[in-house]
């Protein structure tokens, strides 16, 4: 015990003593300087402003063949959607409907982030197979379908910084916390008690039968 | 025998009651609520039984170790009609069946949007680079070698609860509050790493990016950078789980989850925010104005009734433990109430040791039910003061369309037969 508590004391002074950032050239350094091909390997990012966008082009032309041949089948030849996976256009305006559409074109604040999110992430299990021109295509057709750009219009490095998208300034800063603040009530605090909802009468609860009623 | 050893038998001791309840409930066999039954499931059976005659495996037959079959019912589910596919989904921690506020690495919940990664660490690599001095790339070997700590932070998804925007829908705690979890992680703090590669004075942003097949990308201030985040490579100390980011995960303890990128393999320092899809399409709260707030990154206050919940049914009138769970995103949990009547009075719960800011808190409340129908609920408060709301007050600030964030106070409705439904109530 005493040994143990000895050795873990010489542990905590050695890694206080320790010169993390000097060590001498003789010794293994952690971690390595990256070449400039290194880093745009993995540097695939854009921004709004249209930093890290690559040399390339595409029209919406171009792009409907790609679409139909690499994302409609799950996101439907028109972009409506198949299923469950998202619907990618239309729903413009209806964002304050009781049930509001959200997609590319009726959400999305940036014409950036399509690109980006094409290129990294598109098609789904299938992800960075697209070449760039490809992705500028694909991302002009789908702003194209909702009437956003027109279908010849030129999209690449320059051109898809510039797109205002429908809901460019549909979003604001977090200004939560945004419910009642002060001291809690503790004691008669409501008049009347009504159950407003049942999630039993709802059933939409999956079932299981490996799950014990009692506890 | 120490007394620290007796103590933990006697707590030991009040569980073996529910492993009976559920050995029973696994059979098919229902327990019944007649004295006549009671008294013969509490009896010491009169044979002996197989386990204490015969010998039981060795030491060398489950190199590493699973539940008992008897508790073969705590697992993570998920609901198969909330998306498209299960590999961008989420299944849910079984908080109802759990202890403490640890949860198991097997049962944490997980959300991927490219499916799970199962990455050689021999080939993973960590890049720092952008607005730096001199980009590093990392090895795991590398990254082992640094600082390290070990800190108790929960993650929970900012879908936590999100079924529930517009009325009582899923019945069970498991599916209203389970996208959380807890545990002790081990790595290195992101600082720690940013100033070994020095930041330039504009770097104001950072990115992350994960490796998986959606290489997920968030961006964080870089005051968040500098104060707690953390590159973890351990989870309740083995490895992280290849569902929890193996071998690297970032944490930004307190935020919405989906920022704590797993399988990290990027940061990259910038001026300015990225706008990506994870912080713009998802995770931004739609209003009733059709304006939605972004950037909400911070999990507020939180808790939840663990038992009685709809997977239980209370057995009968008489002594039980209430059991819950409170948390919050800006720091420590100072009180939880809880309620019998739907929110018309309220008492304060004790809270368990240890109470850590951005962690789970535990608290036990002694409860005499009488068979009578109760409607009962739990209500945390942080130490900044934030109360947690009613569903009502939530609504009444973002509507119903919010999906992302809904930390509203749960309720039960326990019936006069002992059976526990989730309900909301005004």
């Amino acid at each position: 015990m005493f040994k143990s508590r000895d050795f873990l004391l010489a542990g905590a002074v050695a890694a206080v003593l320790l010169p993390f950032t000097a060590l001498s050239a003789a010794e293994k350094p952690i971690g390595r300087v990256p070449t400039a091909e290194e880093i745009a390997r993995w540097d695939i990012d854009v921004r709004p402003d249209g930093l890290g966008l690559p040399p390339g082009r595409g029209t919406a032309k171009e792009g409907e063949e790609i679409y139909l041949a690499r994302c409609a089948s799950c996101h439907g030849e028109f972009g409506e959607a198949v299923g469950r996976w998202p619907p990618l256009v239309g729903g413009q305006g209806s964002l304050t409907w009781d049930e509001p559409i959200k997609t590319v074109t009726s959400y999305w604040p940036y014409a950036t982030t399509v690109f980006d999110y094409i290129k990294r992430a598109m098609p789904f299990g299938d992800a960075q197979s697209l070449t760039d021109d490809e992705v500028y295509a694909i991302t002009a057709f789908l702003l194209a379908s909702d009437g956003i750009i027109s279908e010849d219009f030129v999209v690449d490095a320059q051109s898809l910084p510039k797109i205002v998208m429908p809901n460019a300034d549909g979003f604001v800063e977090d200004p939560r916390p945004d419910v009642p603040k002060g001291e809690p009530c503790m004691k008669d605090c409501v008049a009347e008690v009504t159950i407003i909802g049942h999630a039993r009468k709802i059933g939409v609860t999956p079932e299981d039968k490996a799950r014990p009623v009692t506890d | 025998m120490t007394k620290e050893d007796g103590g933990r038998r006697g707590r030991a001791g009040l569980d073996r009651r529910s492993l009976l309840g559920g050995a029973a409930g696994v059979g098919g066999t229902l327990l019944a609520a007649a004295g006549g039954a009671r008294a013969e499931e509490a009896a010491i059976p009169a044979e002996l039984p197989e386990w204490s005659r015969y010998l039981g495996p060795g030491v060398d037959d489950e190199p590493y170790g699973k539940p008992s079959k008897y508790e073969a019912h705590v697992i993570r589910r998920n609901v198969e009609w909330l998306t498209a596919s299960t590999e961008s989904s989420v299944n849910f921690t079984p908080l109802p069946w759990l202890n403490g506020i640890i949860t198991p690495n097997g049962v944490f919940f997980e959300r991927h949007h490219g499916g799970r990664a199962e990455i050689d660490p021999t080939k993973h690599r960590l890049l720092i680079h952008g607005l730096v001095e001199k980009p590093l790339v990392y090895t795991m070997e590398d990254i082992k070698r640094l600082p390290c700590e070990d800190r108790i932070w929960f993650l929970e998804c900012a879908a936590n609860g999100g079924m529930e925007w517009r009325g009582a829908q899923l019945n069970g705690c498991q599916y209203v509050r389970g996208m959380i979890g807890c545990a002790q992680w081990t790595g290195v703090r992101l600082k720690t790493l940013l100033e070994r590669s020095g930041l330039k004075p504009n770097a104001k942003w950072v990115l992350a990016e994960g490796a998986d097949a959606s290489a997920l990308t968030r961006s964080f201030p870089i005051e968040k950078a500098l104060d707690d985040a953390f590159v973890a490579y351990a989870q309740n100390g083995e490895a992280l789980r290849p569902g929890q980011g193996y071998p690297l995960r970032l944490i930004l303890p307190g935020w919405e989850a989906n920022m704590s990128v797993k399988w990290l393999r990027r940061i990259e320092v910038g001026d300015a925010p990225w706008y990506t899809r994870w912080e713009t399409s998802k995770y931004t709260d739609l209003l009733p104005s059709g304006k939605a707030y972004k950037f909400t990154w911070v999990q507020e206050a939180n808790s939840v009734i663990t038992w009685p919940a709809p997977e239980h049914k209370v057995d009968g009138p008489g002594q039980y433990m209430i059991r819950g769970l409170a948390w919050s995103g800006r720091g420590r949990i100072v009180r939880v109430d809880l309620t019998f009547d739907g929110g018309k009075n309220w008492v304060t719960a004790p809270l368990q040791e240890p109470i850590l800011p951005k962690a789970l808190t535990r608290f036990y409340y002694p409860w005499r039910w009488d068979g009578s129908s109760v409607i009962i609920a739990s209500r945390a408060i942080d130490e900044t003061g934030y109360v947690q709301p009613t569903i009502t007050q939530l609504r009444n600030a973002r509507g119903r369309n919010s999906i992302y964030h809904n930390n509203a106070i749960i309720t039960w409705l326990v019936n006069s037969s002992g059976e526990v439904e989730n309900v909301q109530v005004a």
